[in-house]
């Protein structure tokens, strides 16, 4: 269709073919990310594959000295000079082999089946009686050979880097050329190496304290370790995939709840994002219309209602609308209803008051961010528009709409993935309730997030906790995704418009 | 001429009526807006007790709430949480605000082969709900023999977080025009020397608004503390405490002293929000425009 052919068409085909073209691209999206899965896991392969290639080359063609660095670290620096660096390697080594052969090899080993003996009731000879003898804590044979793991990941990162060393001190030598000593070493640390000094510290946190449990809780989602496999008293072990199909099954009571659950989250994403960033960028269009006088004190006094800690403004809010809260009283008082509003106590009406709230609670930012945006608009464009005799209306949505979408389109995605995982609005509002019955573990207003939190924290299925997590992570980057593909098809689309 | 003249006037007044218009629904806006707050410090000096009343404005006002909760310790320990909260933020915010200017100095300026692995990876980390693994983190801790100290886990594990948040620091350190590293560079400088000589001078605004983001992150986050601290009253941070004041054995006596402390807690965040939401801006739409 030709940009002329879509500018006769009527209104509502217009509307239609815009409709079209969205699921089209989002179609395309999905496809060409799962397209794009096998080409890049073989780039993946074959950049392994070179890595081994360079492990074999450089061990046919290195000297004595490099070929030695392959069994002891450090040999090929040791022996050329570098002595400081060849030690570390060396210590580096030993470390690791002390620990491995220590309790390293155990701990991998426990990975295999997460511990075998059972806590019970054994007869101990010596005092002729039975004994309770503690069995195997699966739990911590998971966390620890996960960190055995890590540990051989780090090792195996040093011993390809003590090998290049290795290789390049050997080139550097026939070249006839001074290798680097120590000390030109720490110099480059500040210079050409610099990202790895400032990187040390920070990636170590980040491995320790977010991929290490992430790695440890994405395993338990293939594991049976839910409130009838608690350690320290029983054993739980893998079951491959049975979790997930459990959780997106239909023939349990977590199947059940599994799917309307990720309904009310979605829907919940979609209205608060969205109807967040409308009213906010019709607030703000509102406090900058010229003439409005008194702006920075509608400003500030929006802004002063988001400057308070959230966990503050939401308990305030739950008690303001609670059965006896000063709502239903001044109601009550006036006489407009007879019984309390059931703000929290129908699923319905809660529903819709957790959408509301944190409307009162995201307006504020959008109209913060959107007012900078505004006054960035050339007012030669409406100008021109009036000219034209365009209505606000029309402005609105030819002018104002398309700017500000283009600059906020990123703004908007993290938004809807951030509400998708946002904990503390329904949380503090309403604890997931009213409750329900249908439901294993959530009441009606839980979101896959809370929902999970409720799992981990009073039922203590980590197994399906785990589980609902990882679905929350392919939701969140699938949307992320699609949106991004689309963002990107948007511009193409421009060329035709 | 004359009929110009007069269809503007009406044009005008038309815009005046207009604009009356919009006063009003943003002051009714406004209103709404500020009212749970205004109710908020009124029960805070509200001398009857209980949770609820039937009427808004107080019967009787009275600074009690404000003494009793800063000076009474037998059931809630509010200035010791205050104080735990204020020691965490501090040094979370010391130390996190080195790590972020580190990572995203690094990730902004400087080539190396695992930069782009490496903003995917977090970009990836980032996609998981954020407490999926604090359980895990909660082991590890305790391997670490820290947990008898919930203050000191707080820290570093606020700390160690913050390696992930570089995206508006990168985003500021993107709009440094490169030449001046070049330059530099020319003249025999490392790239330690042009990272403390020049690009931290130039960096105030996103040292700034890293430093207060990472103070304000302790006082409003709920999940984590109360994963490590457990019943450990003496090392509550304020915005676990405070949610205890609200259960169900604790609400009637204790709301006013509640509104006291969601006073005294909002005061200096709340400062501290406004000054930085120029920033906040800044760094949501900055990397869109040039994206």
């Amino acid at each position: 269709m030709t940009r002329i052919d879509y500018f006769v068409l009527p209104w509502y085909k217009k509307v239609l073919f815009r409709v079209t073209e969205f699921f089209k691209a989002l179609g395309m999206g999905i496809a060409h990310f799962f397209m794009s899965i096998p080409g890049a896991l073989a780039k993946f392969f074959k950049k392994i594959g070179g890595g081994f290639a360079w492990l074999g080359r450089t061990f046919v063609h290195g000297g004595i000295l490099t070929k030695l660095s392959y069994i002891v670290m450090g040999a090929g620096s040791l022996f050329r000079g570098q002595i400081i660096k060849g030690l570390m390697y060396l210590a580096a080594e030993v470390a690791y082999f002390g620990f491995m052969i220590d309790t390293g090899f155990g701990f991998l080993a426990g990975l295999r089946n997460l511990g075998t003996v059972q806590r019970g009731w054994h007869f101990d000879e010596s005092l002729g009686i039975d004994v309770l003898q503690d069995g195997d804590n699966s739990m911590l044979i998971l966390l620890y050979g996960i960190f055995a793991l890590f540990i051989t990941v780090v090792f195996l990162f040093l011993w390809v880097q003590s090998i290049h060393s290795a290789d390049t001190a050997e080139r550097l030598k026939k070249a006839g050329k001074k290798l680097p000593g120590f000390v030109d070493d720490i110099k480059s640390l500040l210079d050409e190496q610099f990202h790895k000094t400032l990187l040390f510290i920070p990636v170590t946190g980040v491995v320790v304290f977010t991929i290490v449990p992430l790695v440890y809780m994405i395993s338990l989602a293939f594991t049976n370790y839910d409130k009838d496999h608690q350690v320290p008293a029983n054993l739980f072990t893998w079951i491959g995939l049975d979790n997930f199909k459990v959780i997106l099954g239909s023939d349990s009571t977590i199947g059940h709840t599994f799917w309307p659950v990720l309904a009310w989250t979605l829907v919940w994403a979609v209205f608060a994002t969205f109807l967040n960033y409308l009213l906010g960028i019709i607030l703000a269009m509102l406090i900058n219309k010229k003439g409005i006088r008194f702006k920075a004190f509608y400003r500030t006094l929006f802004v002063l209602a988001i400057a308070v800690p959230q966990f503050v403004s939401l308990l305030v809010m739950k008690n303001v609308l609670a059965e006896a809260g000063p709502v239903n009283v001044l109601l009550q008082e006036l006489g407009w209803i007879s019984s309390p509003l059931p703000f929290f106590t129908d699923p319905t009406w809660a529903r819709v008051t957790v959408i509301i709230v944190d409307l009162w609670i995201g307006i504020p930012y959008t109209m913060l961010i959107v007012s900078g945006i505004l006054m960035n608009i050339p007012e030669d464009l409406y100008e021109a528009a009036r000219i034209d005799g365009a209505s606000p209306f029309v402005m609105f949505t030819k002018i104002t709409m398309p700017y500000v979408l283009f600059v906020t389109t990123p703004y908007l995605i993290t938004q809807l993935v951030g509400n998708i995982n946002n904990f503390n609005v329904i949380y503090f509002l309403t604890g997931g309730t009213p409750a329900t019955l249908d439901y294993y573990q959530a009441g009606k207003t839980d979101l896959l997030v809370t929902w999970l939190y409720k799992l981990t924290v009073n039922s203590r299925d980590y197994s399906y906790a785990a589980t609902i997590g990882i679905l929350v992570f392919i939701i969140c980057s699938l949307l992320s995704l699609i949106t991004f593909r689309r963002s990107a098809s948007y511009k193409n689309e421009e060329a035709f418009q | 001429m004359k009929e110009d003249r007069f269809y503007s006037r009406s044009y005008s007044r038309q815009q005046k009526t207009v604009n009356i218009v919009i006063q009003i629904v943003l002051l009714v806006l406004g209103i709404i807006w500020i009212l749970p707050l205004m109710w908020i410090i009124l029960t805070s000096f509200r001398a009857e007790p209980g949770s609820y009343t039937s009427y808004f404005w107080p019967k009787g006002f009275t600074l009690d709430n404000y003494t009793r909760l800063l000076f009474e310790d037998q059931q809630f320990k509010f200035s010791q949480w205050f104080l735990n909260t204020f020691i965490v933020a501090v040094v979370s915010c010391i130390g996190s605000t080195f790590i972020v200017l580190a990572v995203s100095y690094a990730l902004s300026r400087l080539r190396f082969k695992m930069r782009k692995p490496m903003m995917n990876i977090a970009l990836i980390l980032g996609m998981f709900p954020g407490f999926m693994s604090m359980v895990a983190i909660y082991y590890i801790l305790k391997g670490l023999g820290l947990t008898e100290n919930p203050l000191v886990c707080l820290t570093l594990v606020y700390i160690s977080g913050s390696g992930l948040t570089y995206y508006i620091a990168k985003g500021f350190f993107d709009t440094i025009p490169k030449s001046l590293d070049e330059s530099a560079y020319l003249d025999g400088a490392t790239r330690s020397q042009v990272f403390f000589k020049i690009t931290v001078p130039l960096s105030k605004p996103i040292i700034v608004y890293t430093v207060l983001t990472t103070f304000m992150a302790p006082w409003v986050d709920y999940i984590f503390p109360s994963m490590i601290c457990g019943a450990n009253y003496d090392s509550y941070t304020v915005a676990l405490g405070m949610f205890k004041m609200l259960e169900r054995e604790f609400i009637g006596a204790y709301y006013t002293q509640f509104a006291a402390g969601a006073v005294l807690v909002s005061i200096p965040i709340g400062a501290l929000f406004i000054v930085m939401q120029k920033y906040y801006v800044g760094g949501v739409t900055g990397g869109a425009v040039k994206g």
